[in-house]
């Protein structure tokens, strides 16, 4: 079976003032049919670009965009603007961090995904509207005669993103890319968001690209994880191998961060210390050496992305071919 | 919405009586010298200063006079003391010029604004932008009635492209009419085409970095629609609140000096020739009623921010 | 082991530096700003170019005088009573008026009035603003409800009209104010007025930022901490808003120029025996078709320096708005 979406060394620099900011310096990940596939990391670690670039929403003249993203037989990343275009919405969407700020505050919700529609079919705007209606009900949204006539701001959070996904989802895409979709939700919604999902990605056959830092809503959806840093990837494996399995110090560390509630309570969190390295002047080496506590003469040199221990589906970038924290133990 | 409606009103209502209040202290109060002579004007005599007295009961005390000078504004009675012509008469008489002016210059303002600011806000940084930054801030550096001298020495005397001035009624040549007020909309709208299209500009690039103008290109609608269906849109709500406000202000004094120089006889005019003479009663009928347009305008601009914005009309809260 | 050198040094960088930098980089803003302080030391050094190239002062009438034009006696004021116009020479360089004054001479000493009336009238707004602002800011309830009336009372007129009001009832009989008293020639009157005229446009937005400095936290920390208003005011609110202050400033003595010469024209303003560039675009226009120099000129000065003051301000604007880079990654 053969990947429905396949980046491969994308790079997605960002001319400014001070310099070109490497945002993403060399991803590749493939997204087969059917997967949920998770790309987890801090703040400023290249997620959301990545995710953006995917779709071209980061093409600029400040933007220079290397490597591909194969999609259909075609490398997205060369394909002229308007036929950009009329694959976004129909064959890959998006949805975004903050419903609120995400959908336009002066339009009625109706109307604003019966204008997602008529981009891209022939159809009427009563008949757009109706589809409308539907998608609401299909989200789980009560009562959505009524409320496909209402605005943005009259519906709370969780709601706004149901809205969000079923305007997504209108042309029955192949491809979802969700960034950060619960991060603005509280704990409650976010499962329900996570559980729409899930049930959309098995009932549908949609395959979803996920951008989220929070490990949790990992582990409730993903089926493969890929780990970035510094706008690369650090570690790429099937979810239970990347729990149960981390090989990469960076991984150890965010699972070590996580609070267990079946351990004994730590007295501290264990935290990665110091900071994630500039992405203006991103260093040659492995750009986690310098947070690394198993750093050692190799790690000057930057390690490549490889399926290190036999398994060809867990790629890790980093020269270690033990585990040193079973001898510490 | 009734309540809010009520509560403008109301709120409007005193902020003219405060007004009125204000441009009785300034004519009648701060002067320094005697009032009835003040009054009178430059050109006075004791027959007329006399009278003057009697007529604003100035023997009496400070809020009769005011009663007094309210009712003769309301019941159209006020004077001018140097050519005894009846304020509210001349003010009527006017209107029509002024709001031909005004209207016409509004109409081209607004049209060339939006061109040129949304022209610059998608053409960022390119040549055309700066051109038109500099076009515009060179406007809203002129004064407004030295660019019209200028155009009239240029453009009427010396070109005789235009008619130098006067004003023809609509109702007696519309085709004369617009052409004698060609030059006099030119002049009233480049101050504000400057301003206006730099408000846009601003306004839309704001704007092209909301989220929800990245969800509408995630959509794959074109870039066109994107700009004016979401960008162009939602910039606008400002600046048509703005422009309620400054053609409230235009049609109430800021055509003074444009009617000077090209001679219409409209309302600015009628208060610029009073200057000279320091006729004060038709300046403090023209300020009122400058004073009041602005008020009305401004409780209209807070209805139409409602009707744009439905955040505003649906009870939440206007975003800072 | 993380290694030492991992430890950059982060150079912090004060918002200050920052937008001095910014500032820097934009170098038409820079080549505007020269430009206005060159108008404004052409104006100051009109003594010297009164005494040494021009040889006569503002207010001397020299109708009947005649000087060397190509060789030939021209005179000052022809005989149908055209003036003089513009021409290379030391006196006289940009022609005569009707009185036979020599314009450059009188440009540069109306100059100075225009420019000393709208500088000082920016600077009485910018106070009575700033008061205004952060009072009704800070304390909100009546206080700000009792200011906001007034300023919004003061908004309502016309701008024009209220200085014309103002101009014309003062220009009468002068102020008198207690036990002061100002003559109704001043250039304090326009002053004053012109001054008072602005301070809703920039008392309004100070206010609303300081609604919104108000609810940060270093506010709160700063009353825990024991600090009285009026040091939470200065210490606290005044920094945060003082970038604001300065664009805004450099703007109003645009605007302020721009009314003065407005209110001269009509003869609100500036009166006799001052002169300012305004009053000299009201002569001048009696002539416009057969002197037009008279009124092209002093109309161009004006123009100049306000646009210097635009540009240059409008550069301050952008080197001190933070939005000023680029979104990256969230």
């Amino acid at each position: 079976m053969s990947p429905i979406l396949s980046v491969t060394d994308l790079r997605v620099g960002f001319a400014t003032d001070d310099g070109v900011v490497r945002a993403v310096d060399g991803v590749s990940f493939d997204l087969n049919p059917g997967e949920v596939v998770a790309i987890v990391g801090e703040s400023g670690c290249g997620k959301s670009v990545t995710a953006q670039t995917l779709m071209g929403l980061t093409r600029s003249p400040n933007t220079t965009i290397s490597g591909s993203v194969v999609f259909g037989g075609r490398d997205l990343t060369q394909l002229p603007d308007n036929e950009l275009r009329s694959l976004r919405g129909e064959h890959i969407a998006m949805i975004f961090q903050d419903p609120m700020t995400s959908l336009n505050p002066v339009y009625r919700v109706g109307d604003q995904i019966a204008e997602m529609i008529r981009a891209h079919r022939q159809v009427s705007k009563k008949d757009a509207v109706a589809r409308a209606v539907e998608l609401l009900r299909s989200v789980g949204i009560p009562n959505p005669e009524r409320r496909v006539r209402d605005y943005p701001h009259e519906f709370s959070g969780g709601m706004r993103q149901r809205v969000m996904i079923a305007m997504a989802l209108a042309l029955e895409p192949e491809v979802l890319i969700a960034d950060e979709p619960t991060t603005a939700l509280d704990v409650t919604i976010q499962a329900q968001i996570l559980g729409l999902l899930r049930t959309l990605n098995r009932e549908k056959n949609v395959s979803v690209v996920l951008i989220t830092h929070d490990l949790g809503v990992v582990a409730e959806i993903a089926d493969k994880v890929v780990v970035m840093y510094a706008g690369q990837v650090v570690e790429e494996a099937p979810l239970e191998a990347l729990f149960y399995q981390p090989r990469h110090p960076y991984t150890w560390g965010l699972l070590g961060s996580i609070p267990r509630p079946d351990e004994a309570r730590p007295d501290r969190l264990t935290q990665i210390p110091g900071q994630p390295p500039s992405l203006l002047d991103p260093p040659t080496g492995c750009r986690f050496a310098a947070r690394c506590e198993y750093a050692f003469d190799d790690c000057t040199r930057l390690p490549p992305l490889r399926a290190r221990r036999g398994d060809a589906g867990h790629l890790d970038r980093c020269w270690l071919t033990t585990d040193p924290r079973a001898a510490n133990q | 919405m009734l309540r809010f409606a009520v509560r403008r009103t109301v709120g409007m209502v005193s902020v003219l009586f405060a007004i009125s209040v204000i441009v009785f202290l300034i004519f009648n109060v701060i002067p320094n010298s005697d009032p009835a002579a003040r009054i009178a004007g430059k050109n006075a005599n004791p027959a007329l200063i006399a009278r003057v007295r009697v007529d604003l009961g100035l023997d009496q005390s400070l809020p009769v006079q005011y009663l007094t000078m309210m009712k003769q504004i309301f019941t159209g009675q006020l004077t001018s003391y140097s050519s005894d012509q009846n304020v509210a008469q001349q003010i009527w008489k006017g209107l029509p010029v002024t709001l031909s002016l005004c209207i016409g210059a509004a109409l081209l303002w607004m049209a060339l604004a939006v061109w040129f600011g949304y022209l610059s806000a998608v053409r960022a940084g390119r040549f055309t932008d700066r051109a038109l930054t500099i076009l515009a801030l060179v406007g809203i550096s002129l004064p407004v009635f030295w660019l019209a001298a200028i155009l009239l020495y240029y453009l009427s005397f010396k070109a005789q492209l235009f008619p130098t001035g006067s004003y023809v009624p609509l109702t007696e040549n519309p085709v004369q009419w617009a052409y004698h007020l060609i030059l006099p909309w030119l002049t009233l709208a480049v101050l504000y085409v400057g301003f206006y299209s730099r408000v846009l500009r601003s306004n839309m690039l704001d704007a092209m970095n909301e989220d929800y103008v990245r969800t509408a290109r995630a959509k794959g609608i074109t870039e066109r629609q994107v700009r004016l269906r979401h960008v162009l849109r939602n910039s606008m709500i400002p600046v048509v609140t703005l422009f309620g406000l400054d053609f409230g202000a235009v049609v109430g004094g800021g055509a003074i000096l444009t009617e000077t120089v090209f001679n219409l006889n409209g309302v600015g005019l009628y208060a610029g020739q009073a200057i000279g003479k320091l006729d004060l009663p038709p300046l403090m009928a023209v300020t009122m009623f400058g004073a009041f347009f602005i008020v009305l305008f401004n409780g209209i601009v807070d209805i139409l921010y409602a009707v744009l914005d439905p955040r505003i009309r649906l009870g939440e809260a206007a975003p800072a | 082991m993380p290694t030492p050198d991992a430890e950059v040094a982060v150079e912090g960088r004060s918002p200050w530096r920052l937008a001095w930098l910014r500032l820097r980089r934009n170098k038409v803003a820079l080549a505007f700003g020269v430009l206005f302080v060159l108008i404004v030391l052409f104006c100051l050094a009109a003594p010297l170019w009164a005494d040494h190239v021009a040889h006569t002062g503002p207010n001397q009438n020299h109708i009947t005088d005649k000087i060397l034009v190509d060789g030939h006696p021209t005179s000052v004021v022809s005989a149908e009573g055209i003036p003089l116009g513009p021409g290379l020479r030391g006196g006289y360089l940009m022609g005569a008026d009707q009185n036979g004054r020599d314009v450059m001479v009188r440009l540069m000493y109306g100059g100075r009035t225009s420019i000393y009336i709208g500088v000082l009238a920016a600077v009485i707004t910018t106070a009575l603003a700033v008061i205004v602002g952060v009072l009704a800011g800070y304390y909100r309830g009546w206080i700000d409800t009792a200011l906001s009336r007034i300023l919004d009372v003061i908004w309502a007129f016309p701008v024009l009209l209220l200085g014309i009001a103002l101009g014309t009832t003062l220009a009468v009989g002068g102020l008198r104010l207690g036990g002061l008293q100002i003559s109704g020639d001043s250039l304090w009157i326009p002053i004053l007025i012109i001054g008072l005229v602005y301070v809703p446009y920039m008392a309004r937005p100070v206010r609303g930022e300081v609604l919104a400095l108000r609810e940060k936290e270093f506010v709160e920390a700063a009353v825990s901490q024991g600090k009285g208003p009026l040091r939470i005011m200065i210490s606290e609110l005044l920094p945060n808003i003082i970038s604001t202050i300065i664009v805004f400033f450099t703007l109003n003595i645009a605007n302020d120029m721009l009314l003065e010469s407005a209110l001269s024209f009509l003869g609100a303003g500036v009166r006799a025996p001052n002169a300012s560039w305004g009053t000299m675009i009201a002569d001048g226009y009696q002539t416009i078709y057969t002197a037009p120099h008279l009124t092209i000129v002093p109309g161009l000065m004006i123009v100049l320096t306000v646009l210097s003051l635009n540009v240059f301000g409008d550069g301050l604007r952008d080197a001190m708005d933070p939005r000023a880079t680029i979104r990256t990654e969230s």
